[in-house]
């Protein structure tokens, strides 16, 4: 089910701006990836750039090879939208849809598609999405309730569960635990421990422990100066990277000497 | 005192308690002010033999504002006499603002009674002459519901797709040029609406057609850019967060408005939808030149003849100027300012049902 993700000299763009400047990196199938670096350095864009969601911003576009196993998701006749039923996405604010219960939310992905499901099926997704975002338990009593009536790290749960409700092979988390307390992190953390079992997970952090935590391996993204493009500097297996990093760049960001 | 500031300050004292707190005037002083007031301004014109109701008001509140000031100033201060002076202020403002429609309402009511009864509201003026004490304003209502309704279903969809697209595809030079025909549009005087079918009418059928869906398309001229405006705001208010979540889960983009942008702004749409509806069933002068102002007649084929409107029923009935007229005019005012409410009110029930759903 999960895959590998082969990037290769891959520019990023909004209009004729260039934000991130050839990256290439190997992303490996059930393990995960974290990408660390300072604010507007360009991770964040380069994660959405590997599900086309960078695309939905007017004027975005990107160059270059990203292979989904052997697809290049950028190829001609590949559509955006089959891409991101594949790469799924998990957003740093919490967006569970509103107008649905929590167990319309979990099969979301299927019910906006009009993907004929039985009763019992849908049922069955659900339960097993919930399961797997550890939040079954504390949500099964009120599944026909509203989702945005969970607290802010079950509403992030929920969010994971619907994404992997449609079976994707990979999962972008994008700071997907800033805007919650350090419980519901670990909550989090640890379902991305069980969750890389079956996907390929990439996360972007600022929180430098949670990429030292719960990743295999780390990605040091960084500006080359003001104004200009933001590069990929170094990567390398985790535990490497937090104690002997190759570049001083590296050493300096994470050790917290700046600049 | 200064020592105090080196150790723990005490439960009860201390300088620096003392500091945050501050003199007030008893929470029931303006009520009870503003009684006295009254009472004394009454006394006083009572006693000069003056009495008037808006002489009264406005010397209650000028001693009131004056008393409240200057009392507040002399015991809390400077800054809670000017919030106190303010607020009165602000108070005054609304009160003013809704005097007139408490009026207007208070006097349509009281002069619509006379004749609003089920026997109004269900005879036409067919075989009526106008200064008989009979018929009705049926064939009024039956006009006004079928003209607004049809220009509503005209300028629904338009509006509303109009909106989606300014909101959801359209970029650049062609955004900037339909913001700005909609905002002309928004500015057209309604009897250049009316003026513009009546020619398209004339183009397209000859001379001495007048009938309900002209009407209707006048109308719709004036509703549509309404209708844009409120729902392109409506359609702003839907965070980028939700359609990117849908986008994530890999729902094409059409989907995605239908299924995720328009149910969530559903409610939002209906208010301006309303508001748009409001704001046309009032018309009268397009309706006079499109559908015509003779009809005495129910009515409820769009296509042929001449249709009555509330509006045009009450202008029609002012002009003949007798006493019955008048009544006639007063009760289909009255009615028309119902079946706004009414549509207000099932338009709450509708956005409720759609709102988006955030009880525990």
């Amino acid at each position: 089910m999960a895959k590998r993700i082969d990037v290769s000299g891959l520019h990023v763009y909004y209009g004729d701006f260039l934000a991130v400047e050839d990256v290439s990196m190997t992303i490996e199938p059930r393990s995960v990836t974290a990408f660390i670096g300072s604010s507007g350095c360009g991770k964040s864009t380069f994660l959405r750039t590997l599900n086309r969601m960078h695309e939905v911003t007017p004027g975005a576009y990107a160059r270059g090879k990203v292979l989904l196993d052997d697809l290049d998701i950028y190829g001609p006749d590949v559509d955006p939208v089959l891409v991101r039923s594949e790469v799924g996405m998990v957003f740093q604010k919490a967006n569970p849809f509103p107008t649905m219960s929590i167990y319309d939310n979990v099969i979301a992905g299927a019910k906006l598609n009009n993907r004929r499901m039985s009763r019992s099926e849908a049922d069955d997704l659900v339960e097993e999405s919930l399961r797997g975002a550890n939040l079954w338990e504390e949500v099964k009593d009120r599944l026909h309730k509203p989702g945005s009536g969970l607290s802010g790290g079950q509403q992030q749960r929920l969010c994971i569960a619907r994404a992997t409700a449609v079976k994707p092979s990979v999962l972008l988390m994008d700071e997907p635990c800033s805007a919650l307390d350090p419980i519901s992190t670990l909550a989090i953390e640890d379902l991305i421990h069980q969750l890389k079992e079956d996907y390929t997970i990439v996360i972007v952090t600022h929180n430098m422990q949670q990429a030292a935590r719960v990743s295999d391996r780390t990605a040091f993204f960084n500006l080359a100066g003001p104004g200009k493009p933001g590069r990929l500097i170094e990567m390398g297996e985790t535990n490497q990277m937090f104690t002997r990093p190759e570049k001083k760049e590296t050493e300096n960001y994470i050790t917290g000497r700046f600049g | 005192m200064s020592t105090t500031t080196t150790q723990p300050p005490g439960p009860e004292t201390g300088p620096t308690e003392a500091a945050l707190r501050h003199a007030s005037l008893p929470r029931y002083f303006p009520t009870a002010l503003l009684a006295s007031c009254a009472a004394v301004v009454a006394g006083v014109l009572l006693a000069f033999s003056s009495f008037g109701a808006i002489l009264w008001a406005l010397l209650t509140a000028a001693s009131y504002v004056v008393i409240t000031v200057t009392a507040s100033a002399r015991v809390e201060g400077g800054r809670k006499a000017t919030d106190r002076f303010v607020t009165s202020l602000v108070y005054g403002c609304f009160l003013l603002a809704i005097a007139p429609l408490v009026s207007v309402l208070w006097t349509v009511l009281r002069n619509g009674f006379d004749r609003f009864d089920g026997y109004f509201l269900s005879v036409s003026m067919n075989g009526v002459l106008p200064s008989m004490d009979a018929g009705g304003v049926y064939h009024a209502i039956v006009g006004t519901l079928a003209i607004t309704g049809m220009a509503t279903l005209i300028s629904v969809p338009i509006g509303v797709m109009t909106a989606v697209y300014l909101v959801e595809y359209a970029r650049g030079r062609i955004k900037r040029v339909i913001t700005f025909f909609v905002d002309v549009m928004t500015g057209i005087p309604s009897i250049v609406a009316g003026l513009f079918v009546v020619a398209l009418w004339m183009v397209l059928f000859g001379p001495g057609h007048t009938n309900g869906a002209a009407g209707a398309i006048s109308l719709a001229v004036l509703m549509i850019p309404v209708v844009v405006r409120s729902s392109e705001e409506m359609l702003r208010l839907v965070p980028r967060d939700l359609r990117e979540a849908s986008y994530a889960l890999g729902v094409p983009r059409w989907r995605t408005i239908t299924r995720v942008v328009l149910p969530t702004s559903a409610a939002g749409l209906t208010t301006g939808i309303m508001l748009a509806i409001a704001r046309v069933i009032g018309e009268t002068a397009p309706l006079i030149l499109t559908a015509g102002s003779s009809a005495v007649s129910i009515n409820w084929n769009l296509f042929d003849g001449q249709m009555m409107s509330l509006p045009v029923f009450i202008y029609s009935q002012v002009r003949m100027g007798g006493a019955v007229n008048y009544e006639r005019a007063w009760a289909a005012a009255l009615t028309l300012i119902l079946t706004v409410m009414l549509l207000f009110f099932l338009a709450r029930m509708i956005g409720r049902a759609f709102a988006p759903k955030s009880a525990r």
